[in-house]
């Protein structure tokens, strides 16, 4: 009996490790119902801008106090990481902190993770103390009801029962406390137990450290149903994001094949197709669903942590308009979500559900209220690119559906009938230099 | 002055056969807009005084197709450009100056892959090297002491970067360049772009340009700055809407440079 613990430890491991596991198979292929989109240029720009954007931080500094204890957490997460694989470690083979015998260092490494852990909760307060009390508009604005409402604050509350675990075990572990080294917090938190008999100190360590370690198993399967798939998607994100000038919008291939023979007067527009291709479908312009979209716009939306950095520098939305970037991301993700599960009740194959992200998400509103400005392209802190999903679907708006606004119909037709936006002549062009 | 307004035309000079240093890429706005037809001439004066031998396409130039672009009509947007890129390639430009940002980032960013690679500056990036090369002087005594705040186009500075020149060329003016609680890298918007130019805005509390221009006046400028033909006119139109026209001008950059060399 004495191996109880330790295989269910594994037991638990496995299921927590599993479970995870899965979901993110689910979420690969979720993202690759997008459509295939050529990354492969440009591979140092990427690393570097994943280097700096992500690992550096670079753009969560922008903002400083939210940057600065964003880093906190950041670096105290990924730090503390060492202190979990010694618990797995320990779990497993039943040993007792196996670390331990590198000596001086482990004290050195248990006090900055004990360090970490309260910078950390006290980061974590200042969030939570932000979002709820100062209230930033930001993390008021309509679409943050809700659900994504109470996610945020659930991250906060896990991130600071964490903390308080991994502080707690450190004080309730005699052995710990007797070595005196790398106690540097804990120690002070140890006095609060002194009361008790060591049996009872003994068990508030052992569930301390059995509920540090199921909560952080807990917490990685909650990632995926959460906005806080950052913390892993961020770094491919910020690979596979744009590395091309943000004005530079992607030319249609589809459409230039079609100009070019509509140019081409060898080309005979009534010629029958080439064989095998009788029954191809011709490519649908611009995207009403998320199948329309590339896997990294798709990527994009399982990234978004729903800060609303985008959304509070966006023209439209601090004008009052309904556009908000930060809802365009979540709609995505949601319809994604929504397309996944359809698929996984359907044995593999998406049916028609009678609904799309266009209209049953976002609006036509939404979409004809940006200014394209790049504004939330460069507030993002993640390379999230919300303005191409806009564009896609003004895309189907109008070359699928001809449902432009009537005044952009006039602009355009002027500019097929006089090559400029207005309806002057063309042949007028050069009359400015006499006048 | 307009007798004295040299400009010559690509057809001209290929009847010549002479190839012009650059082409000026004037734009829709700047062929047909009243306002930003002054802009187009005094960026000509500076041209003509700094002896540079330009050309423009005149009725042979058509619009880039940005606007159709940014509404979502790739077709219409590729009509324009392959048609476009078959002229500049038939005169065998190499370099294009525009004194609009929306044509430059199109020519500059999505004109190459359809096959019309050039070299695309923006008039503020071309005036710049006129005066580091020497070829055009400021004599900033006019604007002494005058607050100017630069408002940057979304498509010159975001889109693509260029923050300095404009800014470069207004402290060589010997004025007062104030900068936007949001400027640069997150400036706002004037409202026109992606095609809003051409239409109403939706529903909401307030006008874009009407918020921008309240962030322009609380630097208290004598001069708003501008480096884009809609957003000129954006900010004009917020301006007016402030009952502020009678004290703060908004000027193009190469007015402004023009200005203070009489021209």
């Amino acid at each position: 009996m004495e191996y109880l613990p330790n295989i269910l430890f594994a037991i638990i491991l496995v299921f927590g490790i599993g479970y995870f596991v899965k979901n993110i198979s689910n979420l690969r292929r979720n993202i690759k119902l997008g459509h295939d989109v050529d990354v492969s240029d440009n591979k140092p720009q990427r690393w570097k801008n994943m280097a700096m954007i992500a690992l550096g931080q670079s753009k969560m500094v922008k903002r400083p106090i939210a940057g600065f204890l964003h880093i906190i957490v950041y670096v105290g997460f990924v730090i503390i990481n060492f202190e979990v694989l010694e618990i797995i470690i320990d779990g497993l083979i039943g040993t007792h902190r196996i670390f331990s015998s590198l000596g001086s260092f482990y004290g050195f490494l248990i006090a900055s993770f004990e360090i970490l852990a309260v910078l950390v909760f006290v980061a974590v307060i200042i969030f939570w103390i932000r979002r709820n009390v100062i209230k930033l508009k930001r993390f008021w604005n309509q679409e943050m009801t809700s659900w994504p409402k109470n996610d945020a604050n659930y991250i906060l509350y896990f991130e600071m029962a964490l903390m308080t675990l991994f502080l707690v075990m450190n004080a309730t572990d005699i052995p710990f406390q007797e070595m005196n080294s790398g106690n540097i917090i804990s120690q002070f938190i140890a006095p609060l137990f002194e009361g008790l008999s060591e049996s009872t100190v003994h068990l508030i360590e052992r569930s301390a450290w059995w509920l540090h370690i199921v909560g952080i198993l807990i917490f990685l399967n909650y990632l995926y149903f959460s906005k806080h798939l950052h913390i892993l998607l961020a770094f491919p994100n910020t690979y596979y994001g744009s590395v091309k000038p943000k004005g530079q919008l992607d030319n249609l291939e589809a459409v230039t094949k079609e100009v070019k023979m509509m140019m081409d007067p060898s080309i005979d527009p009534f010629a029958a197709p080439e064989p095998g291709t009788e029954n191809n479908v011709p490519a649908k312009f611009g995207a009403s669903d998320v199948q329309d979209l590339n896997w990294v716009q798709l990527l994009n939306a399982y990234t978004c942590t729903e800060c609303g950095r985008c959304t509070s520098e966006c023209p439209a939305n601090q004008t009052g308009k309904q556009l908000s970037p930060r809802k365009i991301m979540m709609d995505t993700r949601d319809r994604l979500e929504e397309v996944g599960k359809n698929i996984d009740a359907n044995k593999g194959e998406f049916k028609d559900d009678g609904k799309q992200l266009l209209d049953y998400y976002i609006t036509r509103e939404e979409l004809w209220a940006c200014t394209s400005c790049n504004a939330c392209v460069e507030a993002c802190p993640v390379s999230i690119d919300p303005l191409s999903i806009i564009i896609d679907m003004r895309r189907y708006l109008v070359m699928e559906q001809s449902a432009a606004p009537t005044e952009l119909n006039n602009m355009m037709t002027n500019i097929e009938n006089n090559g400029a936006p207005w309806p002057y002549n063309q042949m007028d062009r050069l009359n400015w230099k006499d006048e | 002055m307009s007798e004295t307004l040299k400009v010559p035309t690509m057809a001209e000079y290929m009847a010549q056969g002479k190839q012009p240093e650059v082409l000026f890429w004037v734009g829709c706005a700047g062929s047909f807009d009243d306002r930003a037809k002054k802009i187009t001439k005094a960026f000509v004066k500076l041209l003509n005084r700094a002896n540079v031998e330009f050309a423009v396409l005149g009725t042979e130039e058509s619009c880039t197709g940005d606007p159709a672009k940014r509404s979502g009509n790739e077709f219409l947007f590729q009509m324009q450009a392959v048609t476009n890129i078959e002229v500049l390639n038939a005169y065998e430009v190499k370099k294009i100056v525009t004194a609009c940002p929306h044509c430059f980032n199109t020519l500059k960013n999505e004109y190459p892959s359809l096959g019309g690679d050039y070299k695309v500056m923006h008039h503020t990036q071309f005036l710049k090297t006129l005066l580091d090369e020497g070829r055009l002087t400021i004599e900033g005594g006019k604007f002494k002491g005058k607050r100017i705040t630069f408002h940057d186009p979304c498509y010159l500075g975001r889109a693509n970067n260029v923050y300095e020149a404009p800014r470069d060329l207004i402290r060589k003016l010997d004025a007062e360049l104030v900068e936007m609680k949001s400027c640069k890298s997150r400036g706002l918007c004037c409202g026109a772009g992606g095609a809003q130019m051409f239409k109403e805005p939706e529903k909401g509390d307030k006008d874009v340009n009407v918020e921008r221009t309240e962030q322009a006046l609380e630097t208290k400028p004598d001069i708003i700055a501008a480096g884009c033909p809609f957003c000129n006119t954006m900010m004009t139109d917020g301006i007016k809407s402030k009952d502020k026209e009678g004290d703060v001008a908004i000027m193009d950059i190469a007015e402004l440079i023009a200005n203070a060399q009489d021209l």
